[in-house]
């Protein structure tokens, strides 16, 4: 048997989602976003709810989001994701709305905006890639970067007593009586790539039903500003950041 | 019959987002335009016309409530009071960037900083120069009365759409306080994303059904493609100044002296006229509706008659460098002004030109 007689539609095992482009993704080798993306891509093409779908991308590496997942887009200002995505869910309650926010987005510059979003309960759903570290901009200190963690403005690693400590913020939102389901998860395997899935599509079906804001956070690499290869980079993360930011269901309701 | 109200001049704001047709209204409480909000919540829009109202957690996220109201093509609007605007001069620029419509209603009070309760007019360069980062413009719509404010709800939206861009009303605390006579107009039902799609263009983020996706950005990484953006910015922003200026003349046809004044400085200074012209000093008083786009070429068309010009103003003078660039050295410019939500009384006026120009 060559590779002519395997290549045959009923021997399709996997596929793209057709709600992901084929523009090529501008993410580093090695990085979660582009599998997060596909995730999103999937259940949106699952959902058959490509049509009825509207996303709130970030300033950071996921500014680019709208190229690679094919559905109507807005790009918010550093950290507002929530504010658009309240009043776009508010004015279309019908229809899907998410945001799509880094750590130094969501955790940082945009605390205000992701509470008050979360306490609100705001019938959306919040993806929340937490990497530890600032991206984009060339890997600085995030607010969620571990104790004693190098980055470019803590190139001595990070110290409590002068940057302060790591901040679990969905912990934080999990106490907020608006949000029904909190949740952190990764992507590192093809395990916690079901899982986060299957996680994301019960946000998306908990918007249907009116119970208030989804948030799940996806504990992320970034191994580029990390500074290591693919494969150490994920089983760093797996030592280092899962102790601090354990995975599984915060709430569920 | 119209119907006729005696209401405040925020009153009249909330009023008018109703029978506008208004989708969404997203604000934070600041003195003195809370009556607005307060307006709004009372009134129960959203059982009547289904319109959005909410009380965001700061100005910063109104502002950006907006931008996402904006993105889905609807009728969005804010309102606040000086400090609060300037939290929302990074969401206006990017509204600008965007290409988005919306409408922000600053009641203006005494600054800089937390300054004062009082009216002001301080706002003016922020108001019409940007006030957010980049070359961009807002247009601007001066109310000298309840019933101004009233209109210029439907006159800021009307043009904000046709030209996917910012409006603000321009108003300070004397005109959002004061309670005069409005006449309502008539109701008019919110657009269905159809009617908006027909009307202003099938750019908005309602789902993508039926089409390619709709992406709304500011971002442009290649300067190129920014360049592109800025030009398209200012060509549009050159036509708005060919059509779209608004203004009000008061006594100006054989006026050898003339007064500029905006909103509640405008209303003072017609008194100062009457006063002025009872001594034989013919006065006139330009009042600019439109402070973005500016009456620019209507000065510029009176100056073969004029002896002098005075820019009257509740702040350290601020419109008076646009009336210096229309008049180019020209006719004699000068200024009178008052600051820190100190109000200046006809007399005051009427003593500084007598002054200045030693009449």
């Amino acid at each position: 048997m060559d590779t002519h007689d395997i290549i045959k539609p009923e021997n399709l095992v996997y596929g793209k989602s057709k709600v992901l482009t084929d523009t090529v993704m501008h993410y580093c080798p090695g990085c979660t976003h582009g599998v997060v993306h596909k995730i999103i891509a999937e259940v949106i093409e699952e959902m058959d709810i490509q049509d009825r779908t509207i996303g709130v991308c970030p300033v950071g590496c996921a500014v680019f989001a709208y190229k690679y997942i094919d559905i109507d887009w807005q790009q918010a200002a550093h950290g507002r994701a929530p504010a658009l995505a309240t009043a776009t869910k508010r004015l279309y309650p019908d229809k899907y709305v998410f945001t799509y926010q880094g750590d130094g987005d969501l955790a940082s510059i945009g605390t205000a905006e992701i509470i008050h979003a979360c306490n609100r309960g705001e019938n959306i759903v919040v993806i929340f890639i937490n990497n530890a570290i600032y991206g984009m901009t060339g890997g600085q200190m995030a607010p969620t970067t571990l104790l004693g963690m190098k980055t470019a403005t803590t190139p001595y690693g990070r110290k409590a007593e002068l940057n302060g400590y790591p901040l679990k913020i969905t912990e934080l939102v999990a106490q907020l009586e608006g949000t029904c389901y909190v949740t952190r998860q990764s992507a590192q395997n093809p395990a916690s790539v079901r899982k986060a899935k299957k996680a994301i599509r019960k946000a998306f079906e908990n918007t249907t039903q009116r119970k208030g804001t989804s948030f799940i956070e996806i504990v992320a690499a970034c191994n580029s500003n990390w500074k290591m290869a693919p494969v150490k980079a994920n089983k760093w993360m797996e030592e280092n950041m899962f102790p601090f930011y354990p995975l599984g269901d915060l709430k569920d309701r | 019959m119209a119907e006729k109200l005696l209401k405040k001049g925020n009153e009249a704001i909330a009023l008018a987002a109703i029978r506008y047709g208004v989708d969404g209204y997203f604000g934070y409480p600041i003195t003195p335009q809370s009556e607005v909000m307060e307006t709004l919540m009372e009134e129960m829009p959203w059982e009547t016309t289904g319109m959005v109202v909410l009380q965001a957690e700061s100005e910063t996220s109104s502002i950006n409530m907006l931008y996402g109201g904006a993105c889905c093509g609807k009728k969005v609007m804010t309102s606040s009071s000086s400090p609060g605007i300037s939290l929302m001069c990074e969401g206006i620029s990017y509204m600008a960037g965007s290409e988005l419509p919306c409408l922000v209603v600053n009641v203006t009070r005494g600054g800089p900083g937390l300054g004062t309760i009082q009216p002001s007019q301080g706002d003016y360069f922020q108001a019409v120069k940007g006030g957010g980062h980049g070359d961009y413009k807002t247009i601007v719509l001066a109310p000298a009365s309840v019933q101004e404010m009233y209109d210029f709800v439907g006159t800021g939206f009307d043009l904000a759409f046709k030209y996917r861009m910012p409006a603000m009303i321009l108003s300070d605390g004397a005109i959002g306080q004061m309670m005069e006579k409005v006449e309502l107009r008539p109701q008019v039902q919110r657009l269905t994303d159809k009617e908006i799609a027909k009307k202003y263009g099938d750019w908005a983020t309602t789902g993508k059904s039926g089409r390619k996706a709709n992406f709304i950005s500011s971002l442009a990484l290649e300067a190129r493609d920014m360049e592109q953006i800025n030009l398209r910015l200012q060509s549009k922003y050159r036509i708005i100044e060919e059509t779209e200026v608004l203004f009000e003349k008061h006594l100006c046809d054989d006026a050898e002296y003339l007064l500029v004044a905006f909103g509640s400085s405008a209303r003072i200074c017609e008194s100062t006229v009457e006063m002025a012209r009872s001594k034989g000093i013919r006065m006139g008083l330009l009042r600019p509706i439109t402070l973005f786009p500016f009456p620019t070429r209507i000065i510029q068309a009176m100056l073969p008659q004029l002896k002098g010009i005075m820019s009257v103003e509740l702040s350290a003078g601020q419109m008076v460098e646009d009336i210096r660039l229309a008049v180019n050295g020209a006719v004699p410019v000068e200024f009178f002004g008052k600051m820190g939500g100190i109000v200046f009384s006809p007399e005051e006026v009427l003593n500084a030109f007598t002054a200045k120009f030693n009449l």
